[in-house]
């Protein structure tokens, strides 16, 4: 029986996506990401993302005359199951590769992308990605080692904090952060006053707040998701923590405000990509998402919806749906928000896949995100 | 030394919800030799059951009735029906693996029918701080504390005041006997699975505010409940309620004096050492082997 | 008795001609999970030797998984060969499993899944945080596949018979194990442990043995997972994946030789059959695994069991009610 069973159950797969790869019109992409599992929000953010993004392109007529068509496969947050169903998804022969997000996730397959020559466009934030010379991978937001610097350098220059306590979640997010972030303080000579962990979906930050106010640092940066921001939050201004406390869009988000009330006001941060964002188009872009999934999006649905309309652009440009052109015609693109609102703010793609796009420091005063700075495009 | 007293509080606090889901756990375990490992996804439902029955456009009372109502049904007697008896007699095994299985299907159905998203949830104790010799101390960890302390009371009052609790006591000590003196076995085995239920309703209701209504909750809240119950003695209620303020404070004194980092090893340490010397539990009684 | 065994060896012999013919044509996926399910099945095989021949609950098999994937990961990604970080897998997992086994099985039968468990996030903590060895959070990646008799098995097809001999391997010394004197006594001591000892089995020393040998088995399995994903990090080590490899040897049918074969088949191939459903794929698995052990809490090859006794207890009534006939008939 087993043999049987075994060999008709994966033949049907086989069947299956040949139907998909046969089938003429629409252009077949392939997102695989972490619907289930701990990274369950960030796969299910990015997988709205998509799909909002995919639905309005279609309702407007497609690319090149041509529908959009996205399959959604589940990693279950594990890079083995990650790896298998890019496999089956490059066995495929989608036009596009979409995801993952974890950095672990990525590196485990962008290699098969590259081997399968297909670009593979993913939301992993870990600097090394870019930098190992894959020429099918892209970012959809700032990699750590583009944001890390400009966090460090406002420390830096304007809060002349000579200490800092570094608060981080212990995955592969939090520790790229906190790795990347280290590295610039020591140029600066600014020195670490406290170096904590925390668990991602801890509730109670009473243990590591007392660390922060027994090292006494000149600020505190902190960089764990949403949710545990909005804790941490409440617990250092329970215990009177008063320095300047700075993060990343998960520390000055909208979300972050909304859960932790007062606690939030004062806190700061560089926001690369944010639903807050002070631009017309992701205003926009939010009021559409809160209208189809009532809620309101993290940078992981903007990243998703970012990925769709980095594939139009480009597709567009070429003027052909050309899989193996892609990746060479988004090297050293520009796309402009005037030519392709979906794009949001003017957006370069390097060789290496990274993105350069303007970025902001921003602050939360009486529950309401301040634009202190915009920090300008790099490559202008 | 000031912020000992911080630690111990928030410890306690959390501590005390870790004691309300170990103790709903041992009290399967006496009166039907069922390991749960649902039991952390029990205490994640009920908070959606109340969000979905508010969602509808009901107060929050009106949802915190429904939702314990449903959870009665739904964790007591339907998880007793449609899974502990059909399993039971095949042994712990079996059961315990069903309950794994449970434990995925409740979590996905939860991402699924809800969202992934963590929600916001209202809270039956107010917001804000107090100030207790000095200290500021949220209010929400103090009402967490006594409310638990609250149920556990209730619960022992029951098991040993009066004679339904000493006829679940004799059931669970010793089902055949229980039988011949005319205990009603079943229907007091029914009556855990129903205690159990309220209790994960109750815990779900004190810590949702604080953890926010998310699928992924029961996960974390499982596996330090467990502990607790055998750190306590997984045969003892008291056992378990010790062990669960024990395991939150030794969390957050291992993550402020030991290391952040291992924070979620200390009381595994204590767990095993525990085990090496004192295997009945801090509370427990040794188990007569019963070969 | 000995009729009935040729068909059985026939049967077999297609199954494994089948395993080695029929994915030839796969496609990469195919064959990747096809390989997983080698994998899995390997370390089930160690749990089943623990659970089900031994009776002892074991929730750390995940855990030694984990240690043989990171001796591989490091091992070969500093340029030694796979054979080697496959003995440095088994002899760490034996002398893990009987250091962690022997304190536990002299207080108590049960404590044993209890210090497991313990060990089993013990262990993800240590693989997380000690960067210096594991590279922690970020794991390790671009692990090469080894070159068997100066044959590489980068692709996926070679790489597959790599996990097929492997386990076939594996299968064979089970197979000898279980019906060694080792392997009755194994048995003895689950059916009844007074009576193991009253007959003069050292029955702690017999299910520490049990014990540290499936905890080696499961440390194969992981030399073997690491140059598959060729990416090792932490996450996939967690609790979960101990619960997950007792699940298959419950469902596949604990104590059954091939229990641990259906087993995975179900953990590994059931959840990628129903992804056609989407987000309700994995509320359908549990439910389905669900059903099925209240409909045998014995397993698959529980079902199977209890279909041959009946039948068999059918054929023997028959036998009787005729030769009961035959009594009566006869004059």
């Amino acid at each position: 029986m087993k043999p049987v069973f075994l060999a008709s159950a994966l033949l049907a797969t086989v069947l299956t996506g040949a139907a998909i790869a046969q089938s003429g019109a629409p252009i077949k992409l392939a997102n695989v990401a972490e619907l289930s599992g701990g990274g369950a929000t960030v796969g299910t953010n990015w997988k709205n993302g998509i799909d909002l993004a995919i639905e309005e392109i279609n309702s407007k007529g497609g690319v090149l005359g041509r529908k959009l068509e996205v399959t959604h496969a589940d990693s279950q947050s594990n890079p083995g199951v990650a790896r298998a169903q890019v496999q089956k998804a490059l066995d495929a022969e989608p036009y596009v590769l979409l995801g993952p997000g974890y950095s672990g996730s990525v590196k485990v397959t962008a290699p098969l992308a590259a081997e399968a020559g297909i670009a593979q466009i993913m939301g992993g934030e870990a600097a090394e990605l870019t930098t190992a010379g894959n020429k099918f991978l892209f970012r959809t937001s700032f990699g750590q080692q583009s944001s890390m610097p400009k966090v460090a350098k406002y420390i830096n220059d304007d809060l002349k904090a000579k200490s800092v306590a570094i608060v981080w979640v212990n995955n592969d997010f939090g520790k790229g952060g906190r790795d990347s972030i280290s590295k610039e303080f020591a140029k600066y000579n600014i020195k670490v006053a406290a170096d904590l962990s925390t668990e991602a979906g801890q509730a109670d930050f009473a243990a590591d707040v007392s660390k922060i106010k027994a090292a006494a640092p000149d600020a505190v940066f902190v960089y764990v998701n949403e949710e545990e921001s909005a804790r941490i939050l409440k617990e250092l201004k329970r215990q009177g923590v008063t320095v300047p406390l700075v993060g990343e869009t998960t520390l000055v988000g909208q979300k972050v405000v909304e859960l932790a009330g007062d606690a939030a006001n004062g806190a700061r941060g560089h926001v690369g990509l944010t639903t807050d964002a002070p631009v017309e188009l992701v205003k926009a872009f939010r009021d559409k998402f809160v209208k189809k999934y009532n809620y309101v999006p993290d940078h992981n649905g903007l990243k998703g919806w970012l990925a769709i309309y980095m594939i139009k652009a480009t597709t567009e440009k070429m003027g052909k749906v050309d899989s193996k052109g892609f990746a060479d015609a988004l090297h050293g693109f520009t796309i402009t928000a005037a030519k392709e609102p979906g794009i949001l703010m003017d957006a370069t793609f390097d060789a290496n896949g990274d993105i350069d796009r303007q970025g902001f420091l921003v602050e939360i005063v009486e529950g309401k995100q301040v634009v202190k700075q915009v920090l300008p495009k790099l490559g202008n | 030394m000031s912020n000992l007293l911080d630690l111990l509080i928030a410890g306690l606090a959390t501590g005390a919800i870790y004691a309300i889901v170990a103790v709903g756990f041992t009290l399967l375990w006496q009166t039907s030799q069922t390991i749960n490992f649902a039991q952390g996804e029990f205490v994640m439902l009920p908070a959606f059951l109340m969000l979905a029955v508010m969602h509808a456009g009901a107060p929050f009372w009106v949802a915190i009735v429904i939702g314990i109502a449903l959870s009665l049904l739904l964790l007591g007697l339907g998880f007793k029906l449609l899974l502990v008896d059909p399993m039971l007699r095949h042994g712990v095994l079996p059961l315990a693996i069903a309950t794994m299985a449970l434990a995925i299907g409740i979590k996905e159905a939860a991402k699924q029918f809800w969202s992934a998203e963590a929600s916001p949830f209202p809270s039956i104790i107010p917001g804000g701080d107090i100030t207790i010799f000095g200290r500021i101390v949220a209010l929400q960890s103090i009402g967490v504390l006594v409310l638990a302390i609250l149920a556990v009371l209730g619960l022992t009052t029951l098991l040993n005041r009066t004679s339904i609790g000493h006829q679940m006591q004799a059931a669970a000590q010793n089902p055949t006997v229980a039988r011949i003196v005319g205990v009603p076995v079943e229907r007091m085995i029914l009556l855990t699975f129903l205690i159990n239920a309220f209790l994960v309703a109750l815990a779900s209701l004190l810590i949702t505010p604080i953890y926010l209504a998310k699928f992924s909750n029961g996960e974390v809240l499982g596996q330090a409940a467990f502990i607790a119950a055998i750190v306590g003695g997984f045969n003892q209620v008291r056992g378990a309620i010790a062990g669960g303020l024990l395991i939150g404070v030794v969390d957050n004194l291992s993550a402020a004096y030991v290391s952040t980092q291992y924070r979620a090893a200390v009381p595994l340490v204590l767990l095993i050492a525990i085990i090496l010397f004192r295997p009945q539990g801090m509370m427990g009684r040794p188990e007569e082997r019963t070969v | 008795m000995t009729a009935a065994k040729y068909p059985k060896i026939g049967f077999g012999i297609v199954v494994i001609a089948a395993l080695i013919i029929v994915p030839m044509n796969f496609n990469r996926y195919g064959l990747f999970i096809l390989s997983q399910w080698a994998v899995m099945t390997i370390a089930a095989m160690g749990l089943n030797l623990t659970l089900g021949y031994a009776g002892q609950v074991s929730l750390a098999q995940g855990a030694f998984v984990g240690i043989g994937a990171y001796a591989a990961a490091i091992m070969t990604s500093n340029g030694l060969p796979l054979i080697a970080a496959l003995g440095v897998a088994i002899v760490l997992c034996f002398v893990i499993g009987w250091i962690l086994g022997y304190p536990a099985l002299r207080v108590q039968h049960h404590y044993l899944a209890f210090v497991t468990l313990a060990f089993s996030t013990l262990a993800f903590l240590v693989f997380r945080n000690e960067d210096w060895l594991t590279k922690g959070i970020y794991g390790i990646s671009n692990i090469p596949r080894p070159e068997i008799f100066g044959y590489p098995t980068r692709r996926p097809l070679p790489f597959y018979y790599v996990c097929l001999g492997s386990l076939g391997i594996v299968s064979l010394a089970v197979w000898w194990l279980i019906r060694s004197p080792w392997g009755r006594a194994f048995i003895a001591l689950r059916e009844n442990p007074v009576r193991a000892l009253s007959l003069g089995i050292d029955t702690r020393r017999y299910t520490l043995m049990a014990f540290a040998i499936g905890s080696a088995l499961g440390g194969i399995a992981g030399t073997l997972y690491a140059p598959l994903t060729q990416y090792v990090d932490p996450v996939p080590f967690h609790l979960s994946l101990s619960l997950d490899l007792l699940m298959m040897v419950i469902v596949g049918g604990s104590g059954f030789f091939f229990g641990p074969f259906l087993g995975a088949m179900i953990a590994v191939l059931l959840p990628e059959w129903l992804r056609f459903t989407q987000g309700y794929y994995l509320m359908l698995y549990a439910i389905a695994v669900i059903g099925l052990l209240i409909y045998s809490p014995t397993g698959i090859l529980g079902i199977l069991d209890r279909f041959i006794s009946e039948r068999r207890t059918k054929a023997a009534s028959a036998l009787r009610a005729v030769a009961k006939a035959k009594l009566e008939t006869a004059p």
